[in-house]
C-alpha cells in the first residue's frame, strides 16, 4: 500500500447549515492521473482547496504521503504542488525571480534545481523577462514549474486547461502524462469535461452536488456508455435487423443509436449489409458528460 | 524566517511601493521647505528685524489681540493663553524656540506630520500588504507551501516594522538635507524647553527643563515611529480582513481625519478620548499643548494606542490563521 499517495477519507465541508460537500473519499497511487470530473459548483474547486490547506474540512482526513495535513502540514505540503485555478504570479517579477522567490519558501531547493525545473517546463529563453509580459500558456507552464521545485509526490491541477488554445492545451497534456510517466507523479486534475478527463486520465471520480457518485477507470466507464450512430437507408429495414442484435435502440430524427460494443458491432453491420441495407454512416461517439450524469444519477436531473 | 522577510522585502522594492514613499516624501519636503522659507521673508519684509525676540513678541501680541476679540471660543481661548504664557518663557529666559536651521525645521516638520502625513506614509505600506495578495491571487500560492500560516503573517508584520523604521529615517534624513540647502545645517545643540504640564487650563512650569535640540528630536523620532507602528498595524489589520486594498485604506483614513476633527470639536465628550486617532499628537505633550481632551496626558495615549495595536496584531493573527481562502 506505500504506492498510496493522496488519500482522501470522508471529508466534509459545511458551510452554514449546507454540506457543500459529502463525505468524499479517494485514493491516488503514484504514477497515476486521477481526473475529478464534474459541472461547475459540483464542489471540485472546494475539494481541491480542502486538499492543498486553504480550507479547513469540517471533518474527514486528508494524507499526503502519509502525513496528516492538518497536523503536518509542512510535512505534507512539501510533497505536494499545486495550481488552484489560475497561476497567479508576481506579474512585477521575472520569471526566474518568482521561482527563487517561491524556492525560499522551500529547504534543499537551490539555483540547479530551478534551472532543471525551467529546462523541464521549456521556459529557458523567457525566464529573465516579466511575468507580467508572459502568455496565458508560459504563466500556466511557469505555474506547474513552481509546482514542480520541490519534488513534489503529488501534483493538483485545478482546470489546467482553462483558457488555453488548442496546442496549448495538447502541449500541457503531453506535459502531465510525461510528469506521470517518467516522474512517477500523481497527478490529480479537475475539468468540467469528459473529452478532457478521456485523454488524460487514467481513473477519474464523478463529483456532482458535493458528492463522489462514480469512481471507475476512464476506459470502463467510457466503454460502458459509448454509444454508435447510424445512418443507413432504408430505415425501417435496418431498424428491424438491429432491434434483434442490440440490447437497446433509440430513433432520434433521422439517426439511430445502440450502444457500442467493441467485439459485435463489425457483425452487425455486416449482418446488414447483407440484408441491403446501405450504411452511410457508423459513428462511434463517448458519451456527453451531460449523459454521463443522467445515466449514473438514475435519470435525476443535472443541478444547477 | 530570514528568507520570508526577505521575500516581502524584495516584494515592496520589486512592486516600487518604496520608491514611490521616498519620492512623495522627497516632494511633501522640498514643498514644505520652499513655504517655510517664504514665510520666513516674508516675515523678514514686515516686521523689517531679524531678531527672534521681535518676532516672538509680535506673535504674542497677535495673540493677546484674538483673546480680546469676542467671537472666540472658551477652549481656544484657553489654549491660546498657554501658547502666550509659553512664548512668554522662552522670552524671558532668552531661548529661541524657532532657531533656524536644518533640525529645527526638522522638528517642527515631524511635528506636524505625526497626526496624518506619517501615518498616510506608512499606510501605503501596511494597507495592500495582505489584501494585495488577495486581489493577486497570490495568496493561494503563499499559503500553500510548507509554512505555517502564522509565520508567513509574522514576516509580514516584521517588514511591516522594518518599513516604518526606513521611512522614518528616509523622513528625517530627506528634511535635514533639503531643508539646510535653505537654512543651514547647524542647530543640533540649540537649547529646547520640554516638560510643560497643563493642569485646569493653566500652563505649569515647574517641571519645565532644557535640552539639546537633538535630543529633542531623537524624543519626537521615537513617538513618530511608535504612532506609525499603531497606525500601521491597524490598516495591516483591514488588509487582512477587507480584500479591497482601496476599501482598507479609505476607512482607514476616514478614521484619521475623524481624529483631527473629534480633537477639535468634540471636546465635551469624554469618551472620544479613548480612540486611537485623538491620540496620535503624541508630540504635543512635549510641547505643552492642551490635551483635545481633559484627562489625556503621554501615558494615557501610549497606553491606549499600545491597546489599539495589541489588539489589531491579535485580530490579524486570529482571522490569518483560521480564515478559509476562497
Amino acid at each position: 500500500m506505500s504506492d498510496i499517495t493522496l488519500s482522501v477519507q470522508h471529508l466534509t465541508k459545511r458551510i452554514g447549515k449546507r454540506d457543500i460537500i459529502k463525505n468524499i473519499s479517494f485514493e491516488l497511487k503514484s504514477g497515476e492521473v486521477f481526473g475529478f470530473l464534474g459541472p461547475n459548483g459540483a464542489g471540485k474547486t472546494t475539494t481541491i482547496r480542502m486538499l492543498v490547506g486553504l480550507i479547513k474540512p469540517t471533518s474527514g482526513q486528508i494524507f499526503i504521503c502519509g502525513y496528516d495535513v492538518k497536523k503536518d502540514f509542512s510535512k505534507a505540503m512539501e510533497r505536494l504542488g499545486c495550481i488552484v485555478e489560475n497561476p497567479e504570479l508576481y506579474p512585477y517579477l521575472t520569471g526566474w525571480e518568482n521561482l527563487q522567490y517561491f524556492a525560499r519558501m522551500l529547504t534543499n531547493t537551490d539555483d540547479k534545481r530551478i534551472t532543471e525545473v525551467v529546462e523541464l517546463i521549456g521556459l529557458t529563453d523567457r525566464i529573465h523577462d516579466k511575468v507580467k509580459t508572459y502568455s496565458l500558456g508560459m504563466r500556466q507552464r511557469l505555474g506547474i514549474g513552481q509546482a514542480l521545485l520541490s519534488r513534489p509526490k503529488v501534483l493538483i491541477l485545478d482546470e489546467p486547461t482553462n483558457g488555453l488554445d488548442p496546442s496549448g492545451i495538447r502541449e500541457m497534456r503531453q506535459f502531465i502524462r510525461f510528469l506521470a510517466k517518467e516522474e512517477g507523479l500523481s497527478v490529480l486534475v479537475s475539468s468540467h469535461l469528459l473529452s478532457e478527463i478521456q485523454l488524460l486520465c487514467d481513473r477519474v471520480s464523478i463529483i456532482l452536488d458535493g458528492k463522489i457518485i462514480h469512481t471507475e477507470s476512464v476506459h470502463t466507464l467510457l466503454t460502458q456508455n459509448e454509444k454508435l450512430i447510424w445512418r443507413f437507408t432504408p430505415v425501417e429495414k435496418g431498424l428491424e435487423i438491429l432491434k434483434k442484435l442490440a440490447p437497446s435502440v433509440t430513433v432520434r430524427e433521422d439517426v439511430v443509436i445502440t450502444p457500442y460494443i467493441e467485439e459485435e458491432v463489425s457483425q452487425w453491420s455486416r449482418l446488414l449489409i447483407e440484408a441491403n441495407v446501405d450504411i452511410k454512416e457508423m459513428n462511434r461517439q463517448i458519451p456527453s458528460l451531460e449523459h454521463l450524469f443522467l445515466e449514473l444519477t438514475g435519470g435525476d436531473s443535472v443541478g444547477e | 524566517m530570514n528568507k520570508l522577510i526577505y521575500n516581502e522585502m524584495l516584494k515592496l522594492v520589486k512592486s516600487k511601493r518604496l520608491l514611490v514613499v521616498t519620492i512623495i516624501i522627497g516632494i511633501m519636503i522640498t514643498m514644505f521647505t520652499y513655504a517655510q522659507h517664504r514665510e520666513m521673508e516674508n516675515v523678514k519684509k514686515r516686521i523689517g528685524d531679524t531678531d527672534w525676540r521681535v518676532t516672538l513678541q509680535q506673535s504674542i501680541v497677535d495673540m493677546q489681540n484674538r483673546i480680546g476679540s469676542s467671537g472666540i471660543s472658551e477652549e481656544f481661548r484657553s489654549q491660546l493663553k498657554v501658547r502666550i504664557d509659553q512664548s512668554q518663557y522662552y522670552l524671558d529666559n532668552n531661548i529661541n524656540p524657532q532657531e533656524p536651521g536644518a533640525p529645527t525645521f526638522l522638528r517642527v516638520f515631524l511635528d506636524n506630520s505625526i497626526q496624518l502625513l506619517l501615518p498616510l506614509m506608512v499606510m501605503i505600506i501596511s494597507a495592500d500588504m495582505v489584501s494585495s495578495e488577495k486581489s493577486l491571487g497570490t495568496i493561494k500560492l503563499l499559503l500553500t507551501r510548507p509554512v505555517r500560516r502564522w509565520k508567513i503573517l509574522l514576516s509580514k508584520y516584521i517588514t511591516l516594522l522594518l518599513s516604518v523604521s526606513f521611512i522614518l529615517f528616509i523622513f528625517g534624513l530627506f528634511s535635514y538635507l533639503i531643508s539646510g540647502l535653505f537654512f543651514g545645517y547647524a542647530g543640533w545643540t540649540a537649547p529646547i524647553l520640554t516638560g510643560f504640564t497643563v493642569q485646569a487650563g493653566e500652563l505649569n512650569t515647574a517641571n519645565v527643563h532644557l535640552i539639546p535640540q537633538w535630543q529633542y528630536i531623537l524624543m519626537i523620532f521615537g513617538l513618530g515611529w511608535f504612532v506609525s507602528v499603531v497606525v500601521g498595524t491597524l490598516s495591516f489589520m483591514f488588509s487582512v480582513l477587507i480584500k479591497s486594498t482601496a476599501a482598507g485604506m479609505g476607512a482607514m483614513l476616514a478614521f484619521l481625519i475623524s481624529g483631527s476633527i473629534i480633537s477639535s470639536i468634540a471636546s465635551s465628550w469624554e469618551a472620544a478620548k479613548y480612540f486611537f486617532m485623538v491620540n496620535l499628537r503624541l508630540t504635543d505633550y512635549l510641547q505643552g499643548n492642551i490635551p483635545p481632551i481633559e484627562g489625556m496626558s503621554l501615558p494615557f495615549s501610549l497606553i491606549v494606542l499600545s491597546i489599539w495595536g495589541v489588539a489589531g496584531i491579535i485580530i490579524s493573527f486570529l482571522v490569518f490563521t483560521k480564515k478559509d481562502v476562497y
